[in-house]
């Protein structure tokens, strides 16, 4: 039963779990570094899906289109989080706040 | 103009202001406006000459370094593209003026407002690639370009609340573009391309294609605001300055909206069902009510108008139950041309008053000091032009005749009665009622008669004139149907019956 599940539908389940608890931490984790967090699992489980798919038909060589739109997709998520940093970083230092409630 | 040479211009449009936001950022913070300004004008002019190329000769396509799809990235201009593609040049013109003075004003001229004129011309290359891409990922690439420019125009005061509102708008951003990329690669699994024709050609009814497509349906309703994912907005809408709040409410989620439209008739309309439909209607339903009625409870005007995009929204998803529908042929269902005419002209015109809104709202706190809406007595004789703008404005948000506004409910109307689905007339009637509601407070206030001549400060000539442009624009459109409709029919998705659904999900 095991053998015959292929090694990419592992990776791609994988993928499925990493989003929605990417997804549930982003909703219930209150404070903004773990909000940040969230997101960079979220993004790591469309990654990891795409990567995976590289290898989907089990060809001589993996696909290389996957693999430049996770390249891509990377460069981008950097940025974003940098940013968010920056600017929960600033919000921390400009009022004491580190999450979205009122009151802290 | 031969063809190459005018389906080129359709990379002009991305490459014009990416150009100028490179150049503004590099020039002296002094020069930046003016280069901003040229920069604007002259991708302005871009949009204008490629919607007039597309009205003359029909859809251009366009293959990025001649290499096409899909091996390479394809640009794509029809008549919803370009009708798009207008609205952002002339709101963007506009706004681009209005800020010259707004941001010269020393108690505007804080945090790190030197950055506005790069950020926004970035977001501007964004909105235009996002109208014109014709490739998933490149879409995506689009989204979170537009996504961080946007965020970062709403926090450039620096001020705290904005700083939340921004980090908030970011994280749901983030959060709209990776279930947008899922989908995207659920796709690209499914059927190894991403362009937009050979995605629809491939695509066969099946399970995994409900899922993707849901994906991306629910990653860019986060981006469009729609009600209940709507809670992002008001907020960073509100804590803007005035020409970003404008760029925001009424371009960048228009963006989102034109991704959502392209994708349900162009791309998937084998995989949507009417149940999606209507679902998609209750949530623009909700938004309507909702929306309209939390900006009738507001006392800050931004706050007001950051509601009413809220409820606006609202009115543009009532086009996806009233065109998702069971028939055999496009004769049998007149509506359908109605309906689609009604949404697009909702965004159209909804992106002409909101702009003139925010601009006049701007206007108002900069000479008050204030944007409380009390605080707002009797400024009709000390600033006539700006009140007779906000007027225009709330005229097309309500939907009286003659204005972009009423041109869009009123088909949206008919459309629902035609076709039957008459639970939406009640929605767009209370919505206008909602509507007139908050508008009319701010002029009863406006025109309110004082005994005591309020001391206000001077304020640009140049930023009155503008809001009362886009306002008159947001009129005048009404007017110019035909045109708008002549645009709007090149290529379009009900010239040959491309059924969003056939009779399989009964």
């Amino acid at each position: 039963m095991i053998a015959e599940i292929e090694s990419h539908q592992i990776y791609a389940g994988t993928a499925g779990i990493l989003f929605c608890l990417g997804l549930a931490g982003l909703f219930m984790c209150g404070h903004f570094l773990k909000k940040i967090i969230a997101t960079k699992i979220l993004g790591t489980s469309v990654f990891l899906l795409l990567v995976s798919l590289a290898n989907r038909n089990q060809m001589e060589f993996a696909d290389p289109v996957p693999h430049a739109m996770v390249i891509t997709g990377i460069v981008v998520a950097v940025s974003a989080s940098a940013f968010a940093l920056a600017l929960a970083r600033r919000i921390w230092k400009e009022t004491g706040r580190s999450t979205f409630e009122d009151n802290p | 103009m031969n063809a190459a040479a005018s389906s080129a211009l359709l990379a002009v449009l991305i490459a014009a202001p990416v150009t100028g936001a490179l150049i503004a950022f590099l020039l002296p913070v002094r020069l930046r406006a003016t280069a901003g300004i040229l920069t604007a004008a002259a991708t302005t002019a871009a949009t204008a000459a490629t919607a007039w190329r597309v009205a003359a000769d029909g859809a251009h396509r366009h293959a990025l370094g001649g290499w096409g799809a899909p091996l390479g990235i394809d640009l794509y201009a029809d008549g919803l593209s370009c009708v798009f593609l207008l609205m952002t040049g002339i709101v963007g013109l506009f706004v681009s003026v209005y800020a010259k003075p707004f941001f010269a004003q020393p108690e505007e001229n804080k945090g790190a407002t030197e950055l506005f004129w790069p950020l926004w011309l970035i977001l501007w290359a964004s909105l235009n690639g996002m109208f014109l891409s014709a490739d998933l990922f490149n879409l995506y690439v689009m989204l979170e370009v537009m996504g961080l420019s946007a965020v970062a125009l709403a926090v450039l005061s620096g001020r705290p609340p904005a700083l939340v509102a921004g980090l908030r708008y970011l994280l749901a951003a983030i959060a709209g573009s990776m279930a947008y990329l899922m989908g995207v690669a659920m796709i690209y699994g499914a059927v190894s391309a991403l362009d937009l024709q050979i995605v629809a050609a491939g695509i066969e009814q099946g399970r995994s294609f409900r899922v993707a497509f849901s994906l991306i349906l629910v990653g860019l309703l986060v981006k469009t605001a729609v009600f209940p994912l709507h809670f992002w907005l008001p907020g960073a809408h509100s804590t803007a300055q005035a020409p970003v709040s404008a760029i925001l409410s009424a371009l960048v989620v228009k963006a989102s909206f034109y991704l959502i439209l392209r994708l349900w008739v162009d791309v998937f309309d084998g995989s949507v069902t009417v149940a999606a439909g209507q679902a998609l209607g209750a949530l623009g339903a909700a938004a309507i009510i909702w929306g309209s009625y939390q900006a009738l409870r507001q006392r800050r005007l931004k706050l007001m108008v950051a509601h009413s995009t809220v409820g606006q929204i609202g009115y543009m998803f009532l086009l996806f139950p009233l065109i998702t529908v069971v028939y055999q042929d496009v004769a049998e269902a007149p509506w359908l041309a109605h309906a689609w005419t009604g949404g697009v002209y909702q965004a159209i015109a909804h992106g002409f008053a909101k702009a003139a809104m925010f601009l006049a709202v701007g206007v108002f706190a900069m000479a008050v000091g204030s944007d409380d809406r009390d605080s707002t007595v009797g400024l009709v004789g000390q600033l006539p032009m700006t009140t007779f703008a906000l007027a225009l404005a709330g005229v097309s948000l309500i939907g009286l005749p003659p204005s972009g506004g009423f041109v869009a409910k009123w088909m949206l109307l008919k459309a629902a009665f035609t076709s039957g689905q008459w639970w939406w007339a009640p929605v767009i009637l209370l919505g206008s009622f909602l509507t007139a509601g908050y508008v009319f407070m701010v002029l009863r206030q406006a025109f309110a008669p004082t005994s005591h001549k309020i001391k206000l400060k001077p304020v640009p000539r140049t930023m009155e004139v503008t809001a009362l442009v886009l306002g008159a624009a947001a009129i005048i459109i009404g007017f110019r149907a035909e045109e708008f409709l002549l645009l709007l029919d090149v290529e379009a998705a009900f010239q040959e019956p491309v059924e969003p659904h056939r009779a399989n999900d009964r």
